[in-house]
């Protein structure tokens, strides 16, 4: 047996020591034939991690081939790969420098191959951007690195290969390293390093090449070997994926895996969608002879819990206050891998963590050029493959999620569609409960917007409110709600109609006129009301609403939450108003073609203590509407409190 | 976490996630040492219970130490074990005219024969929609491209031309009629994270696997094991886990240069496993 000699970089101290770190994972992409396989061969070989007799071997193979031997072969052992000497899949291989241990991944190049990119690239702690000195830039070294940044791969360095092919000119790699820089500027990926190489001939991979003089960076190696180690990131809140329930004994355990924050035994969790809560009993371990009382990123863990809430797989575990966003719309950028078009509205799967549920693509907002990053033109009514997406997904249930650049794991999904997976989106967007502040109720979230009502109400300069209009048909509501609200609209107020009938062509379509629908479409026209108040307008509803108990509801849902609500009677006499029956309803009502109309053959109850009554019966139009417009103004206007502040000079002092 | 740690993790991550996907799910068992890593990580992963059956396919040519070891683990384990021939190849029944072994055939057949047609049987029988292996991408070229959960087609085929992607923890857990996925857990550990999870956790193995001198004096150690015919134990004095670790860190000699069928000719293991060995 030959005598083995120990190479520096096998010192096993350093070994031993670098075995407790996490091996760094390095992706290699480019454009096809731009080199990767080589780099990665001549890597192996002149960090001296080949095992005896590989090069041997495969200079045999090259031989019986009747190939020149490349250092691609080392890789590519598959007979077919040789044949068509193209890398055809993601390759993972281990292999050490003098500091530390790597594990290689070879993504391949050919836009076909764009799935096995993604999946190398997208474990990786990061990446070289391999291009060809001699052909340039091409589509793929723009379109790889633009999925870099969407895989959130930040440490990169690029690589200018086959210089020896340049006559080694330094003119040559300035050239490539300018344009490629502008380009990845746009997707805020800043290189370390920019590093002219040969890896056919094995320069600058380990240390300076002299017809390369002119180049004072370092070397491949020693570029790799600058990489920050891959962090945990910390401080983020705790985020328990669970897996599933197993139970096996008397014992009820939660299976799953901590992908951001710490779980303690003791503290409180609650579990999302649905916001359900309970405390971790315990922390399981087969054969721990002290069961660990926390758990931190990264650790599968099976639990326990003090009380058996239902728990599902796919929910996610929070701390009280700090848990995801919960919703039905997911605003992301998506990338289709599929061989079929993702059409707009057909159902999927979309996976997230371990939640499956069913979803359709419901918006394409933009679609980039990746090598370009310009927007492509024209309504998009499906994803193309290899397209890149800002899109808005709909599920059919909600799905608890995070910002992908707060919470990574969280925040990204894959879309199954048929039997596999062919696509991938990063979520941009997502109120979780930090965002919108406030606690759930029974199943329930309520959002909070940043913006309050004091910040709406000085932008239009009065206060949102409700103006409820009662009163028999003819009576002249509708004629006093569009009058009023011309009057305010004129003097900047900002106003809308909610107009009884015009309701029922929508909102409240299929419902009719017995007191049951009659008292769901007054609490529909209600809730519309107070959002719209919320939203800073004056709601002028006019509404016959007969029964005084409908109407009472509307008042105290909006007293509940604050919003100026005012009931004001039309009144008229009934003969009056049949006289006026400005729309026949009266005489159809007569005649029976309209069955429980109010008045008639259905009561109205005239208000008690309203809050204004216009008599329009003795009144002229033109002071009921003065008096209206008078006490809408007053009403709406600003108290002192909700005045927009002065900002003057001295203000601050 | 360290890296054993972080390594451990993501292998009971992808136990749990084959253990909800599959409903037939299938662990084949070499008694080997990453086999056993396999063990102890189930054990982990399900708190003590493995939810799903073992399968030893017996060639027949196994070594008697590891057979012990098999009935062994068996108790210890508390293991629900199918052990499984081919019966019909080993005595010319059936499908086979004639008996097939090392002494009349070359390793790449009757791996195939006793190997891979053992299992495509066992899995006619069982239906098993999926199978645990404890393959690795250190091991071998064809092994560096697998995915973590692999579909295989009704004829056991793998077609790494175009395997389906594999991202953020999403596998491919759906299959077509007759496919069956090898879900492999321990592909991204290296041989020696094995050497020093089986240290770290004092995981019993076979003690094929230490140092033993022959009849000459001379020591050797098996660092693959397989049919006893074609496995050849390489020189060493490694009698200790550290001192296997301390070798391996220094050694450049390929796991499986012991392993005949690898090399009986070019491309071998690629042949073998595009039919379906692990």
């Amino acid at each position: 047996m030959p005598s083995l000699s120990l190479p520096q970089i096998m010192n096993p101290l350093l070994t031993q020591n670098s075995a407790q770190a996490a091996k760094l994972r390095i992706v290699i992409v480019g454009h096809v034939d731009h080199g990767k396989s080589t780099l990665i061969g001549r890597l192996f070989h002149d960090t001296n991690s080949l095992p005896e007799g590989k090069v041997e071997q495969i200079r045999k193979a090259s031989e019986a081939e009747g190939m020149e031997f490349e250092f691609a072969f080392l890789l590519d052992a598959l007979l077919e790969e040789q044949e068509q000497n193209i890398t055809i899949d993601t390759t993972q291989l281990p292999f050490r420098t003098a500091s530390r241990e790597y594990v290689i991944i070879d993504a391949p190049g050919h836009k076909e191959f764009l799935k096995n990119m993604i999946t190398g690239a997208s474990s990786a702690d990061a990446a070289i951007l391999l291009i060809d000195a001699h052909e340039g830039i091409q589509e793929q070294s723009k379109r790889h690195a633009y999925l870099l940044s969407l895989l959130g791969i930040k440490q990169v360095v690029v690589a200018v290969n086959k210089m020896d092919l340049v006559d080694f000119r330094e003119d040559v790699f300035s050239g490539i390293r300018a344009e490629y820089s502008t380009f990845l500027e746009k997707l805020g990926i800043e290189p370390r390093h920019f590093l002219p190489i040969s890896a056919k001939l094995g320069k600058n991979i380990t240390q300076a090449s002299a017809q390369m003089a002119w180049f004072r960076g370092p070397s491949i190696v020693e570029a790799l070997d600058q990489f920050d180690e891959p962090r945990t990131p910390e401080g983020l809140p705790l985020r328990f994926l669970v897996q599933d329930i197993y139970r096996f004994d008397e014992r009820r355990i939660l299976a799953g895996r901590v992908e951001a924050g710490k779980l303690s035994v003791g503290s409180e969790l609650v579990f999302w969608p649905g916001g359900k809560r309970s405390r971790v009993r315990s922390i399981e371990e087969w054969g721990a002879t002290t069961p660990p009382s926390e758990a931190t990123v990264g650790e599968s863990v099976a639990i326990t819990l003090e009380e058996q809430i239902f728990v599902e797989r796919g929910q996610i575990g929070s701390h009280p206050g700090v848990g995801p966003a919960e919703d039905r719309d997911i605003h992301a950028s998506l990338f289709w891998l599929g061989a079929d078009p993702l059409p707009l509205n057909q159902p999927f799967t979309l996976r997230l963590g371990t939640q499956s549920v069913e979803a359709r693509l419901a918006d394409v907002e933009r679609v980039l050029d990746s090598s370009t990053l310009e927007p492509l033109e024209g309504q998009r009514v499906q994803l193309q493959k290899n397209e890149v997406a800002d899109v808005r997904i709909r599920a059919r249930r909600p799905v608890a999620f995070d910002r992908h650049d707060r919470i990574s794991d969280t925040g990204r999904f894959v879309i199954v569609w048929g039997k596999r997976i062919c696509g991938g989106g990063i979520i941009r967007d997502a109120r979780d409960e930090e965002t919108r502040g406030s606690a759930p109720a029974d199943n329930l979230t309520w959002t909070t917007s940043p913006v309050t009502r004091e910040d709406r109400a000085a932008h239009f300069g009065h206060r949102g409110a409700v103006l409820w209009l009662t009163g028999l048909s003819g009576s002249g509501k509708s004629t006093l709600a569009t009058a009023l609200e011309a009057t305010l609209h004129r003097r900047g107020l900002a106003t809308t109609i909610l107009d009884g009938d015009n309701i029922r062509h929508g909102l409240s379509t299929g419902l009719g006129f017995s007191p049951e629908d009659r008292a769901e479409n007054i609490r529909r026209v209600g809730e519309t009301a107070m959002l719209m108040a919320e939203a800073g307008l004056i709601v002028i509803c006019s509404l016959i609403s007969p029964l005084r108990a409908d109407r009472a509801r509307v008042r105290a849902r909006c007293e509940q939450s604050d919003l100026p609500f005012a009931e004001i009677y039309v009144s008229a006499p009934l003969d009056v108003c049949e006289n006026r029956d400005p729309r026949g309803l009266y005489k159809l009502a007569r005649s029976g073609d309209i069955p429980e109309f109010t008045g008639l053959s259905a009561p109205y109850e005239s208000p008690i203590s309203p809050e204004l009554e216009l008599k329009t019966d003795s009144m002229p139009l033109r002071e009921s509407l003065d008096l209206l417009t008078q006490y809408a103004t007053t009403f709406t206007h600003l108290t002192e409190a909700m005045e927009p502040k002065e900002t003057g000079p001295g203000s601050g002092i | 976490m360290d890296h054993l740690d972080e390594l451990e993790s993501q292998s009971i991550y992808l136990l749990r996630e084959a253990y909800h996907s599959f409903s037939n799910l299938c662990m084949p068992w070499s008694m080997g040492k990453d086999s056993n890593v396999l063990i102890w990580l189930s054990k982990k992963a399900f708190c003590g219970k493995i939810p799903y059956p073992l399968l030893h396919i017996d060639t027949t040519y196994e070594f008697p130490e590891m057979l012990e070891f098999r009935e062994w683990a068996l108790v210890h384990y508390d293991l629900d074990l199918i052990v499984k021939i081919n019966e019909d190849a080993r005595s010319g029944r059936g499908a086979y005219a004639h008996s097939i072994g090392y002494e009349t055939h070359d390793p790449v057949t009757v791996t195939h024969e006793l190997k891979t047609v053992a299992l495509q049987q066992v899995m006619a029988e069982r239906q098993f929609d999926a199978l645990i292996t404890g393959i690795r991408r250190d091991e071998d070229p064809t092994r560096a491209k697998e995915r973590y959960f692999s579909p295989r087609s009704a004829d056991f085929e793998w077609d790494y031309k175009d395997q389906p992607p594999e991202f953020w923890n999403q596998f491919t857990t759906i299959q077509e009629p007759g496919e069956h996925i090898r879900v492999q857990p321990i592909l991204d550990w290296t041989e020696v994270d094995i050497w020093r999870y089986i240290e770290r956790e004092k995981i019993p193995i076979p003690q094929m696997y230490f140092a033993r001198p022959d009849q000459h004096g001379t020591h050797y150690r098996f660092r693959s094991l397989g049919c006893w015919p074609i496995t050849k134990p390489v020189p060493s004095k490694a009698s200790t886990i550290s001192e296997i670790i301390a070798e391996l860190l220094i050694t450049k000699t390929s796991e499986r240069a012991g392993r005949a069928q690898d090399h009986h000719e070019r491309n071998a293991m690629q042949k073998l496993r595009a039919k379906g060995f692990m």
